[in-house]
């Protein structure tokens, strides 16, 4: 409750409208209900993160925003506006971008193809045009769209594997590709599931580096779902946690961390205090959590 | 061995694989953006051509309405058919869908076979009748011109799916639907124009193979060696229903030729094995088995 308070101090009530608000989302298959009465919010400018264990509804809760599932009740404003009803690719037109937890690129094709289908939804062209190419105005746009193109390729550092076919990258280039992607789309909102699932530790800090200078210079506002506690930790402004469909506490990282529903959440019942002062104790605690997760 | 004779029953097959690939190159179309299995690809073809019928022998339009009209036509019965049939069964097993299309089939045919009667009609020669010499060789007017008619279209579909939105679109919506919609791309609404581009391009085929050998209701059969084309090539790949649409041309014109008549559905099918024993994906198909 404490740690609520805290949130809608530093988040709610002070700040401006957030970018995007997530009201009493409710997502039930069948008899089976994988969210319940979600709500928080994600200001602008912001790192925010959801965090669970696994089944916790982090995905169902993406696939939600982005239009995927339709919520059983709730709903979901972007920019002030309800888009609870809006299809999965007007939300994309719209400004959100996101990447999948199980990588979806379009195999066969090379990684400048992913990126130039990232513009895809913000072309305007016909048949004619496309054989044709005519006209000023669409040839400023094809070298604006170009500039773009590069600047992403420069930023995420995949200059070297800009003709080669996605199927056969690394995983991690394939996540960072996924990456590259979304920002073409020039989202308002990138929201990432899970962006170092299976990375080692040099490609997880490279990624970490990426979502920050993501917010720094391209001012793009962050949502990502993640399990490594650490990056979670250190990256977001704002925390929500979620565990069987529920929200269980959202706030700073140091608040959600205190919170002993959290800990419950993650470890199991037991002796709160105890783990609470391990947490506090600083950096050695982070392996304690990040190995339960 | 005359080297003539042989020249000249192998232009005749890869003329008539022409024909074969186009409508391959439809049925690929729907199933490289839907994954559907379209066994309907005959019956659709025969509508097509029974529309070209209406409109320029019983309406007596000119050719440059009636062509278009039965082309626009076919291609509203695609999008009728992805709307009532095919959507409602998205995320269902595919032996289900394709098991509509079975249906769909013969549902086509009693159609026809109620409006326009079961009778074997001819079309309105259209075409030039001058034969075509190459060489020595002498081809028959109508499967030149059918072929050239088809080469181009399939050129025309390849250059506009390659450039146009619509088309990467539907090359993006093939490869991974959850990366299309993620991108904005209107997944639904690209099933619906591969369906209605496919109707399209089977209606131009059932036109030309319709002036060729005439129409009736049982003009569907010309599906099945359709399948065996896409099935050679591989069911999703464009280049496969091009080559396998040439290669099964020549070998039922050369078996025709050299056996008989009645050996061609055997050698084709003889392929058709053969291909499936050392590539059961098809030539240039996915590495992926669909089992039905």
């Amino acid at each position: 409750m404490e740690t609520r308070q805290q949130a809608g101090g530093a988040q709610g009530d002070a700040s401006p409208d957030p970018l995007l608000q997530v009201d009493g989302v409710t997502l039930a298959f069948g008899g089976v209900k994988a969210l319940t009465g979600v709500s928080f919010g994600v200001q602008p400018g912001s790192i925010t993160a959801v965090i669970g264990p696994n089944g916790a509804g982090k995905t169902s809760l993406f696939n939600t925003i982005s239009g995927f599932y339709r919520p059983t009740a709730g709903q979901i404003r972007f920019q002030g506006e309800d888009i609870t009803g809006v299809p999965a690719p007007q939300r994309a037109r719209r400004g959100l971008g996101r990447s999948f937890q199980n990588i979806a690129l379009f195999r066969g094709m090379t990684v400048l193809d992913n990126i130039k289908l990232g513009r895809h939804a913000h072309l305007r062209s016909n048949v004619l045009d496309a054989l044709f190419y005519l006209g000023r105005a669409r040839r400023e746009e094809a070298a604006l769209r170009a500039d773009i193109e590069e600047r992403i390729i420069d930023f995420l550092e995949i200059d070297h594997i800009r003709h080669a076919p996605v199927a056969a990258l690394p995983y991690g280039l394939q996540k960072r590709v996924e990456m590259a992607r979304a920002l073409a789309m020039q989202p308002k909102i990138l929201m990432l599931d899970e962006p170092v699932a299976g990375m080692n530790r040099e490609e997880t800090e490279d990624m970490a580096r990426f979502i920050l200078d993501v917010r720094e210079e391209w001012g793009v506002t962050v949502l990502m779902v993640e399990h490594d506690m650490g990056m979670v930790m250190d990256l977001s402004d704002y925390v929500v946690v979620l565990n069987f469909g529920q929200v269980i506490a959202q706030g700073t990282p140091a608040a959600v961390q205190a919170d002993p529903e959290v800990i419950r959440a993650y470890l199991g019942s037991g002796d709160v205090g105890d783990l609470r002062a391990r947490l506090h104790g600083g950096h050695a605690a982070a392996p304690v959590l990040q190995g339960a997760v | 061995m005359d080297w003539a004779y042989l020249f000249e029953i192998s232009l005749t097959g890869i003329a008539g694989g022409g024909l074969y690939a186009l409508a391959a190159l439809a049925f690929v179309m729907v199933y490289k953006a839907t994954r559907v299995v379209n066994i309907a690809i005959g019956e659709l073809l025969m509508v097509g051509a029974y529309l070209f019928f209406t409109f320029a022998s019983m309406f007596a339009l000119p050719l440059w309405i009636a062509i278009p009209a039965a082309v626009i036509g076919t291609g509203l019965l695609g999008a009728l058919i992805e709307r009532t049939m095919i959507r409602p069964l998205l995320g269902e097993p595919p032996i289900s869908v394709f098991m509509v299309t079975v249906g769909l089939a013969s549902v086509l045919v009693g159609l026809v076979e109620m409006i326009w009667t079961a009778d074997q009609r001819r079309l309105i020669d259209f075409m030039p009748t001058r034969p075509i010499v190459i060489g020595d060789a002498f081809l028959a007017p109508k499967v030149a011109w059918g072929a050239v008619v088809a080469v181009v279209f399939i050129a025309a579909v390849l250059l506009v799916f390659r450039f146009w939105r619509g088309g990467v679109a539907l090359r993006a919506t093939a490869s991974d639907q959850a990366a299309a919609y993620s991108v904005g791309i209107n997944v639904p609404r690209v099933f619906s124009l591969a369906w209605v581009v496919s109707a399209m391009i089977a209606a131009v085929s059932g036109i030309i193979v319709g002036s060729i050998g005439g129409i009736s209701s049982s003009m569907g059969v010309f599906g099945l060696s359709v399948l065996v084309v896409v099935i050679v090539g591989g069911l999703d790949s464009v280049l496969g229903a091009l080559v396998g649409g040439l290669l099964i041309g020549l070998i039922e014109a050369l078996a025709g030729a050299y056996l008989g008549g009645e050996y061609k559905l055997l050698a084709t099918f003889i392929v058709l094995v053969a291909v499936l024993l050392v590539r059961p994906y098809g030539l240039f198909g996915t590495h992926e088995i669909e089992r039905l």
